[in-house]
């Protein structure tokens, strides 16, 4: 069985914080780490080799640096990492991120055939979602989005069971491999790597792609050129009328606050009767 | 059978990436191990790093480091309540290659240093703590690590694993440190536009300013407080010993707080934006505290082997001097195939001959009669290295929460004013 | 002609589960009628299923001229590959130049899939929808990543232009049972044995949650709380004055709260009669989903946070002091109220 995880290095926007005055985030104090989604979908694919046997890959797009994340793959247990680094590929949209990704994916297919792909359930930079069920279509396999549960590999009938969470409560799916999946975090813990996959991760060399090493692909669906979404005009949002702070030491600004709420009493208070 | 390493080295700071360094320079198959998130994640350093001993390993590391400003202006400050005595140096050709002294920011620094000594040719993990010495046969064969499959071996093991070397203590090299010894310092990371510490400090870009804080700044006591331009802001601490942190009831926060808002300070941080809280000890015992650095396959190098210059404030440089140094000895022990306390020894002798030991001397005359009160080393220092660990390592938790921790710490067990007075007894005999 | 000048119309893609459409559909119905009528053109309803014809009126009801409808047993439940071929065909043949589908499990399934088999823009999370008339473009509009600004995305070359909203960002129209509508039904090529997934059964999740869409008065906890411990207080706070406790991203992200207790850009968007933020910073993503509210407090030690832009009343302080105290007075306010609390 050859699983093929798709890992993404984000900004860690719990980190990243926004500076109130100039509006703008402040990079200094925003490390890039493997967006946490992707983590589980590592983690799932090598629990599912432990049952099946066969090899988990992972797949980055991204700058250089982004081998970090295809490392710390390997460090939760990931086989090998391919990561695809090419100016052509800056700006994507999700759009033409699936598609470099595709064109990826059939050259490592080439290598080895894939059975599963998985992808985590979005990207915190942009929440987003898209790319997962994108690629999907362009491998023309079956997508599961939202992978609650991967509750049976049978590799005999080359199926798989899994639980998917919907907007209310959730639903068994079985699917054909190959197939791709979408992850949310509830699938798994990330187990804390053993000391010999933290060695082997540090030793570790990423194969690094650029374009002009993947087959049959059509620039114009690459990166800025391939992106049929732009980014118009940026506004600030309105506000409310008439914000204020309320001034004097804690106790006084309590005391304040409850004097607004003296006539808004109703609202919290309703008597039952 | 787990893979057998020529040399594993504890601690990714200053003295255990410059022996990573030079052993992987020389060939040696060569590991070095963090617990932090990367190097630097955890450490905190006021920030003068003298060019000196980096000089020696990365001749001209200035070209490609992340460092901050070089100082070209270094000045001694004794403050009285409302006053400060000045006295100061200003060196133009300290802004000149090679540089004297540069302000590091050590979460950058480290990380880079230790990128050297990958590129050389060690293996780097981070996140990853070791949790003993694996000994046999009264040799150090190895590593015991807090992860599954856990275990790993090698010739030689180097301890660069800072100020309260817990796996020194566990190999019986030294005790813990004595409230005397040990100085708790306080920082914090100030942001201010670049032209604002231009001015208010009167240098250019990369022009820096370190200044170093006597009197109230510790209200007196053993210890003193620093304040160094960084590029874009101000580091801010200061330090006093345990010893009179207790007596004086004085909370290390609230030392950093009176000294922000001293006359002669405030206006300089006026406007700046708290980036970061930290605290962490410094070894200040000088060279009565340096205890066994050589056994058995290891070696003991930087805080871990508390080689600290309390006055100038110097530990990083002694703290990869010294690292180089035990490297050095590392590869002539490979050479001779001995590994043996013996096998090692040169590095004990090359630490003795270099600038460190003799520096440290100076202060070998503080007499230490602290043995005469047992309750040290059974609660108060055991409390101690608790309440600094917490201090530094609980992450995510905000400066408030921390600092109710360690009062926790102090007040709990046996109730605050008995170790008061106990604490000054010592402290009075110490004196 | 390109497929530009020759797409029209307005689609919302109409979810329903068991023959029931959701809500969030309903919402889309009562965006898109805004955005078809300043582009005078025609709004319609996108409806897949099996035996879901009897639908149609709902949809038109609800806002629509127009229903396009495949009606298949394949189709019972969603699945991605036989709602999107059968979407795939509906949206060739007629050409509509704004297709809005709900954010829901889905929706983004759906849409993300259609826009690479149509090749076009799909814009995610959408707080905002507006119509640029002189270009005909659309401008959905979400918060930019870093920065407390909106950006607005145009997708000029490809159609239709696609958006996913979230639940309760838009508004429903009043139900207006006279309005009559066209209704064409199409038929696809669907094969069960051409499929393949399998959905085997779907559990419902019957245990009532607490809901933050139907809270009067909501007290929303951020990152500042510090431990999990401290986030605790908001409970005591939230039951003395009969509130819902909910959190923001980082919150959740922190496992102190479930997903559907966020409130924001991707969260829930929620519109209490109070809103109470404690130790929340007010970043964009976090405000669209409460901006709302008829009454907005904001409790943050920084009196630089942004969230006191969006905040009617702001206390600057440490949570940890004040909110004790303000439990302390709403006890004595409720006592003087003698109320016992209930929003039956
Ligand atoms: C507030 C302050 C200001 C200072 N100012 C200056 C100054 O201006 N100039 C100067 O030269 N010196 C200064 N010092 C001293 C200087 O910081 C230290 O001397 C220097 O950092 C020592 O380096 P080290 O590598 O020995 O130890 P450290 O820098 O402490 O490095 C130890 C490393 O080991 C890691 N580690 C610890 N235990 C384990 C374990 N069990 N497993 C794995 N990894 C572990 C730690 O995470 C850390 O990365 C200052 C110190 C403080 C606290
Ligand atoms: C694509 C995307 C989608 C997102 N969607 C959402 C979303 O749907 N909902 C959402 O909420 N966020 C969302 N976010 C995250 C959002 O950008 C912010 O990061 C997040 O809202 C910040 O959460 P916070 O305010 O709890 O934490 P912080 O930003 O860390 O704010 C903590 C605040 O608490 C204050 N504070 C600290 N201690 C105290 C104390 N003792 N007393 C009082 N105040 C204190 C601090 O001053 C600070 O203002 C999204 C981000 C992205 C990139
Ligand atoms: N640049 C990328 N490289 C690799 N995988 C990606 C990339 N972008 C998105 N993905 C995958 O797609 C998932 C959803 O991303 P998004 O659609 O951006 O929210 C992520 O969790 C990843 O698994």
């Amino acid at each position: 069985m050859h699983i093929v995880v798709c890992v993404k290095q984000v900004p860690d926007t719990k980190i990243i914080k926004i500076n109130p005055k100039t509006n703008t985030l402040d990079r200094k104090s925003a490390p890039a780490i493997l967006n946490p989604f992707d983590a589980h979908a590592v983690q799932e694919a090598v629990k599912i080799k432990r049952l099946t046997g066969g090899t988990v890959s992972v797949l980055s797009m991204g700058p250089p640096q982004a081998v970090d994340v295809i490392k710390e793959s390997v460090e939760i247990g990931a086989d090998r990492g391919y990561l695809i680094s090419d100016r052509a590929f800056a700006g994507a949209d999700t759009l033409a991120t699936s598609y470099a990704l595709s064109k990826a994916m059939e050259k490592i297919g080439k290598e080895i055939p894939v059975d599963m792909v998985i992808c985590g359930k979005h990207a915190i930079d942009g929440d987003t979602g898209q790319v997962g069920p994108g690629l999907a279509r362009r491998l023309d396999v079956p997508p599961v989005t939202n992978v609650l549960e991967v509750s049976e590999v049978n590799a005999k009938e080359n199926t798989v069971l899994l639980k998917r969470k919907l907007t209310s409560g959730y639903e068994l799916v079985q699917a054909n491999l190959p197939c791709l999946l979408t992850v949310e975090k509830e699938i798994n813990e990330v187990e804390y790597s053993a000391l010999p996959d933290m060695i082997k991760a540090a030793k570790y060399k990423p194969v690094v792609w650029t374009v002009d090493d993947l087959v049959n692909v059509d620039r114009t669906q690459l990166g800025l050129k391939g992106s049929p979404t732009v980014v118009g005009k940026s506004f600030t949002p309105p506000k409310p009328e008439g914000g204020q702070k309320l001034q004097g030491s804690s106790k006084d600004q309590v005391k304040k606050l409850m004097e607004v709420l003296q006539d808004k009493k109703n609202l919290l208070f309703q008597s039952s009767n | 059978m787990p893979e057998k390493f020529d040399v594993i080295v504890v601690g990714a700071g200053p003295a255990g990436s410059a022996a990573a360094l030079v052993c992987a320079r020389n060939g040696l198959n060569t590991l070095l191990i963090e617990r932090g998130e990367y190097p630097g994640s955890k450490n905190v350093m006021g920030g003068v790093l003298f060019s000196k001993d980096l000089r020696e390993l990365i001749p001209e590391f200035w070209k490609e480091a992340p460092l901050e400003r070089p100082v070209v202006d270094h000045r001694y400050w004794v403050l009285g309540e409302q006053s400060a005595l000045q006295i100061g140096y200003k060196g133009m050709e300290w802004g000149e290659e090679p540089y004297n002294t540069f302000v590091v920011q050590r979460a950058k620094f480290d990380q880079w240093f230790a990128q050297k000594a990958v590129e050389a040719g060690a293996l780097l993990i981070n996140k990853t703590v070791v949790t003993e010495c694996i000994v046999e046969k009264g040799k150090v064969v190895g590593v015991r690590t807090d992860r599954p499959d856990g275990d790993l071996y090698a010739d030689v093991v180097v301890l660069a694993d800072g100020v309260n070397s817990l796996l020194a203590q566990q190999l019986g090299f030294r005790k813990e440190h004595k409230p005397g010894d040990v100085a708790l310092c306080v920082m914090e990371c100030i942001n201010l536009p670049k032209e604002k510490v231009n001015d208010r400090f009167n240098i250019k870009d990369n022009q820096g300013v370190a200044i170093e804080l006597f009197g109230d700044a510790t209200k007196g006591n053993f210890g003193a407080g620093f304040l160094y331009t960084t590029n874009d802001g101000i580091n801010i601490g200061v330090g006093t010993t345990v010893a009179a942190m207790v007596k004086e009831k004085l909370k290390p926060y609230d030392l950093l707080d009176q000294l922000k808002a001293h006359p002669s300070i405030k206006p300089l941080l006026e406007g700046g934006e708290s980036a970061e809280y930290l605290a962490h000890l410094i070894p200040e015992g000088g060279y009565r505290s340096v205890q066994k650095v050589v056994g058995n396959g290891v070696v003991v190098v930087g805080d871990a082997a508390s080689l600290v210059n309390a006055i100038n404030g110097e530990g990083s440089n002694m703290a990869m001097h010294s690292g180089h140094l035990a490297a050095k000895a590392i590869v002539l022990a490979k050479k001779r195939g001995d590994f043996s306390e013996s096998g090692l020894s040169s590095y004990r002798e090359a630490l003795n001959d270099s600038f460190i030991m003799k520096d440290l001397e100076k202060y070998k005359d503080v007499p230490h009669t602290l043995e005469t009160y047992p309750q040290y080393f059974k609660e108060y220092m055991p409390t101690l290295t608790k309440a600094v660990g917490k201090f530094f390592t609980v992450d995510g938790t905000t400066q408030r929460e921390k600092q109710k921790e360690i009062i926790k710490m102090f007040t709990g067990k046996k109730g605050t004013f008995k170790m008061i007075t106990d604490i000054y007894r010592v402290f009075k005999a110490v004196k | 002609m390109s497929i530009v000048e020759e797409s029209k119309g307005v689609w919302v893609f109409i979810e329903q589960n068991g023959g029931k459409i959701e809500g969030v559909s309903l919402e889309l119905l009562g965006a898109g009628r805004k955005l078809a009528d300043k582009l005078q053109v025609p709004l319609a309803g996108m409806l897949l299923g099996d035996g879901i014809k009897s639908l149609s009126s709902q949809v038109i009801t609800y806002g629509a001229d127009e229903v396009y409808l495949v009606d298949h047993p394949v189709l019972k439940t969603y699945r991605t590959e036989s709602y999107m071929k059968s979407a795939f065909h509906l949206i060739k043949k007629f050409k509509p130049e704004i297709l809005l589908y709900g954010a829901t499990s889905n929706g983004k399934d759906l849409a993300s899939a259609l826009a690479t088999d149509l090749a076009t823009g799909l814009t995610a999370d959408t707080t905002h929808l507006d119509i640029d008339l002189e270009n005909r473009l659309l401008e959905a509009s979400r918060p930019a990543f870093g920065g407390n600004i909106m950006a607005t995305i145009l997708c000029k070359k490809q159609r239709p232009q696609m958006a996913t909203v979230r639940p309760k960002v838009m508004k429903e129209l009043e139900p207006d049972t006279s309005r009559q509508g066209k209704i064409f039904e199409e038929t696809v090529e669907l094969k069960e044995s051409d499929m393949r997934t399998k959905v085997l059964k779907i559990v419902n999740d019957v245990t009532n949650k607490a809901n933050l869409a139907d809270a009067h008065v909501i007290v929303c906890g951020g990152k500042g709380m510090g431990t999990e411990e401290n986030f605790q207080l908001l409970y005591q706070l939230a039951d003395v004055i009969g509130a819902t406790v909910g959190g923001t991203r980082d919150v959740v992200e922190a496992g102190w709260l479930p997903h559907h207790m966020q409130i924001g850009q991707t969260g829930e968007t929620v519109s209490p009669k109070i809103y109470i933020g404690v130790a929340v910073s007010g970043a964009i993503q976090h405000t669209v989903g409460m901006i709302h509210s008829d009454l907005i407090i904001a409790i943050n030690k920084d009196p630089n946070a942004p969230i006191f832009d969006s905040a009617h009343y702001g206390l600057v302080g440490d949570a940890m002091e004040i909110v004790p105290m303000l439990i302390e007075q709403f006890k004595q306010m409720r006592n003087a109220k003698g109320g016992e609390i209930s929003y039956a």
